[in-house]
């Protein structure tokens, strides 16, 4: 394998990531999009159990597919306790991996101060049949850890899960 | 195992910082212990977002407010977005944000003591043409401190952010100067292992971008992950 150069260095969003920021970015149905409206969110910590108040969290999801009305990406920021929230469609199986189905996920990128290289990790949905065959959950031995990435009903169509950047119920990161 | 035909390249070795970055005082909470789990790309992290113009209008200016010329130095920045097979990346979208002349932020957490300019919003967005190529007007930033250590002080940078071909690629960077000593002294630039691909952070002087009488001309050239052209042999081997 060969390339002619290798991609340009990351460096950290900051504190001050807010001038490019639109809080209707947070709101994936925006253009009309029809479907499974859910909103999804959660808390940002660190590693002292403390809200990240400064963060860029970046969703995107291949599910449904994204097309004028859907654009299948968002992005949002955390405020003083370390919250974010999206509004977005369910979404559905995805393929994997040769014949591999993957659990309905939503994938997302956590940028801050502090955080040099953006980390990346996924939601899941708990009861959701195929998240007992998804390829990325099982490998995930322990059980505790794996089921991390699951978010959990919140009320009507409301789905909610914390993200903890370190130390005890860490979050899982996905090398991408 | 058969590659599948949108693996992209692993991220090669020394050309990323990693979270745990001591010297620099905010990845010390803020950095997972437990290892990366290593997972090969699907079509989640293959595919990613595409913007259009008619939503996301393009800023090229970012030295005047209505007509009115922020204070500083005026450049202007251009350069070649392509990806690690030296294939251009177009009509991609790049987000611009910076401090001003003086070394602060158009933000209400920056309190740093250096005037404000209302002439200078310090955020800008612009889109690679048909061969990748990008260019916007700016003026050259501010360093200021940042209390990371005793007496420090970030380079002048303009912070970029690109999405490229897919979620993998997505990009957070910043553009540093020339000659400016205190590069040396910066964890976050610092923070990228190898020097070489570090310096690539560094954009290039060049008269031939300077427009005479008006503004000073830098180049900065970007790679983005993106597919690779051949198969590779083990695609899920990241690092």
């Amino acid at each position: 394998m060969s390339r002619a150069h290798a991609a340009t260095a990351a460096q950290t969003i900051g504190p001050y990531w807010h001038l490019i920021d639109d809080a209707a970015l947070a709101d994936l149905t925006r253009f009309g999009a029809q479907g499974e409206r859910i909103t999804f969110g959660g808390r940002l910590l660190d590693g002292a159990g403390a809200p990240v108040s400064d963060a860029c969290v970046e969703l995107w999801q291949s599910s449904p597919s994204a097309d004028a009305r859907f654009p299948g990406w968002g992005r949002c920021g955390t405020d003083s306790r370390g919250a974010f929230q999206f509004i977005t469609l369910r979404p559905g199986p995805v393929a994997g991996r040769g014949n591999a189905l993957q659990a309905p996920h939503l994938a997302l990128n956590i940028l801050a101060r502090g955080i040099l290289t953006r980390l990346y990790t996924r939601a899941y949905f708990a009861g959701e049949a195929l998240n007992a065959s998804d390829p990325l959950l099982l490998l995930v031995e322990d059980p505790m850890r794996r089921a991390s990435p699951l978010a959990h009903p919140a009320g009507p169509g409301a789905w909610q899960l914390d993200i903890r950047l370190q130390g005890p119920g860490e979050s899982i990161f996905i090398d991408i | 195992m058969m590659a599948e035909p949108s693996d992209f390249y692993p991220v090669a070795p020394g050309s990323q910082p990693a979270n745990d970055s001591p010297d620099y005082g905010s990845t010390h909470l803020r950095h997972p212990r437990q290892p990366l789990l290593r997972f090969p790309h699907t079509i989640t992290e293959t595919s990613g977002p595409r913007f259009a113009a008619t939503q996301f209008p393009a800023m090229i200016d970012m030295s005047a407010v209505a007509g009115r010329a922020a204070l500083g130095e005026r450049i202007v920045v251009a350069g070649r977005v392509t990806d690690e097979d030296g294939r251009s990346v177009p009509h991609t979208m790049l987000e611009l944000w910076q401090a001003n002349a003086s070394g602060r932020y158009q933000h209400p957490a920056d309190q740093h003591d250096a005037p404000m300019d209302d002439n200078f919003l310090g955020s800008g967005r612009v889109f690679s043409d048909a061969e990748g190529r990008y260019q916007f007007v700016s003026i050259k930033p501010g360093a200021y401190p940042w209390r990371n250590h005793d007496n420090a002080w970030r380079p002048n940078h303009i912070h970029f952010s690109l999405f490229g071909a897919g979620f993998a690629s997505r990009l957070i960077t910043q553009m540093y100067f020339p000659g400016d000593p205190l590069l040396a002294l910066d964890p976050v630039f610092n923070a990228v292992p190898d020097p070489a691909h570090r310096n690539r952070l560094v954009a290039a002087f060049d008269l031939a971008l300077t427009r005479p009488e008006w503004a000073l001309g830098y180049r900065f050239d970007i790679v983005l992950r993106g597919p690779a052209a051949t198969p590779m042999e083990n695609p899920g081997d990241h690092r």
